[in-house]
């Protein structure tokens, strides 16, 4: 079991989200960035689908009850295990007893710590992933005890740290495919999507990130119909909004574009202020 | 192959596929046709469907290699469907308090609409509605239906707190809030039902393409259907629709 001493901008479980539920109006969730959620499974050779923590601005600190082995990806938030410098990427066997906390940010926003086995909080519509109203709590606070896999005596072979590409945290392109309503812009618009630096406003959340600077639009309203994660809505006051995880499965302002899916990682790693600028592909 | 319809690449793994921009029954029953023809042929495949007023959306388990082939493949299914599963379909009997504890802008609805409370009541519990399909929040049905002399524009400062269960009308559109959630539509009414239970098997009743009827119930049956749905006890009637 692991305690939390301490909780912060939204700690939260996550996995890789709810399948099959659409239909039924419940957002997907799951990890905000899912190539360093995911690389934290693998490392541990978990399945792709266990559950991990996801911390934000490095707003967490834990105590191991019990011996482990975990492995933190993601953001750098000078991770520390007792008192020693803990590195990223790596499998790493903590102790009973041990305190993990973080401290300044070096890079990125989203860190994930995996243990072995993967967090076994509870499954709701065949997810793990906390969202408000699908499972018991929308955030984990402190005093909250995570189960983990018992099978933390299993063998994981510790491979040397691996290399990240540091373009997944450092670079402001954002590739994204024509939305379904792109074709509805004038070539002015289509000019100006494809070629302004973007910044992210201070409205961002799992849900959707509110980008700062507008595009005057007279697009004709639409009938609500799919949203899916990566979508950007354009708003008749000329909001730019790029939805996130958590959002809505139906929306009704037109789809401009709509984000590959490893960019919509990439953005997770970026917060207020930061600029973005979208590659059109195709 | 219809030709009346457009399909679109949505991101890497998803096929959007668009009918004419109408609120239309008849739209609703191909877009009900057409995916019970690809889950039937390619469900395997299929991780999630979304259905709008005029779209489906269908989302891939894998990264779509190539959009034309998976395209031509779905329009050959549009133009052989032969099992639809419309028979499935039910109405369902939605009890709704309307007292004005509950139904707290009746007053102002009244007054605006021209209406006397019991016309509104009657009115909104004569139709017959259309779930078109569930989105916005988990277990929130997109009804067609309202009768036009209900048809009123949304509250100008949006509530904070609408309490779950509340029956509501914003501009042509009628429904009810799942959970509690701010919202701009004016509230009419209370169910005691539960829209969606992650516990139930089924976490919510409904599928798009049922029908709904409001039935008028007094407060003294609303706690007493409230009580019974909190204890799981609560059987909501329906019937099957073969229209």
């Amino acid at each position: 079991m692991i305690k939390v001493l301490h909780s912060q901008f939204g700690l939260s479980v996550q996995d890789t989200g709810r399948k099959g539920f659409s239909h039924i109006g419940v957002p997907k969730s799951g990890a905000m960035d899912l190539y360093s959620s995911q690389l934290a499974n693998k490392l541990l050779n978990n399945h792709s689908d266990d559950a991990v923590l996801e911390i934000t601005f490095g707003g967490c600190k834990l105590e191991f009850l019990e011996t482990c082995k975990i492995c933190i990806t993601g953001a750098d938030f000078s991770a520390i295990i007792n008192n020693t410098k803990a590195s990223l990427n790596s499998v790493i066997q903590v102790e009973k007893g041990t305190i993990l906390s973080f401290g300044k940010q070096r890079f990125g926003v989203r860190t994930y710590l995996a243990v072995k086995g993967g967090f076994q909080t509870e499954k709701i519509l065949k997810s793990r992933s906390q969202y408000k109203g699908i499972t018991s709590w929308e955030f984990l606070t402190k005093g909250s005890i995570l189960e983990i896999s018992s099978e933390q005596s299993k063998m994981v072979q510790t491979k040397s740290k691996v290399k990240i590409d540091p373009e997944h945290f450092s670079s402001t392109k954002i590739n994204c495919f024509k939305g379904p309503e792109y074709n509805a812009l004038n070539e002015f618009q289509k000019k100006a999507l494809g070629n302004s630096l973007y910044k992210i406003s201070f409205n961002n959340n799992r849900m959707g990130y509110q980008l700062e600077e507008t595009l005057e639009n007279q697009l004709p309203s639409m009938l609500t119909s799919a949203v899916l994660p990566g979508t950007v809505q354009l708003t008749p006051s000329g909001k730019l909004i790029v939805l996130m995880r958590d959002c809505q499965v139906t929306g009704g302002y037109p789809r401009v574009l709509q984000l590959s899916e490893a960019s919509i990682n990439r953005l997770a790693q970026k917060t207020t202020g930061d600029a973005i600028r979208f590659k059109i592909l195709c | 192959m219809n030709k009346n319809l457009t399909y679109k690449a949505f991101g890497e793994r998803t096929i959007l596929i668009e009918w004419p921009a109408l609120i239309d029954k008849n739209i609703l029953a191909e877009i009900l046709k057409l995916k019970d023809g690809i889950v039937q042929l390619k469900g395997d495949q299929i991780q999630d469907f979304i259905v709008g007023y005029n779209s489906l959306s269908i989302i891939f388990n894998e990264f779509i290699e190539d959009f034309t082939k998976q395209i031509s493949e779905i329009q050959l299914i549009d133009s052989k469907i032969i099992n639809p599963s419309i028979s499935k379909l039910k109405i369902w009997n939605i009890p709704v308090c309307y007292d004005e504890e509950f139904g707290i802008d009746l007053e102002e609805l009244s007054i605006k609409l021209q209406l006397s409370k019991d016309e509104i009541i009657s009115l909104h519990s004569q139709s017959i509605y259309t779930v078109f399909f569930i989105g916005f929040l988990p277990g929130f049905m997109y009804l067609g239906g309202l009768n036009q002399k209900l048809h009123i524009s949304r509250k100008e400062n949006p509530r904070l707190k609408v309490p779950k269960g509340s029956v509501g009308i914003g501009g042509s559109q009628t429904g009810v809030y799942p959970s509690e959630s701010a919202g701009g539509w004016n509230l009419i009414g209370r169910s005691p039902v539960s829209f969606f239970n992650v516990n139930l098997a089924k976490p919510c009743f409904a599928q798009a393409g049922d029908k709904i009827q409001f039935l008028p119930i007094s407060k003294d049956e609303f706690y007493d259907i409230n009580k019974k749905v909190k204890s799981n006890t609560y059987i909501l009637s329906s019937k099957r629709v073969y229209d």
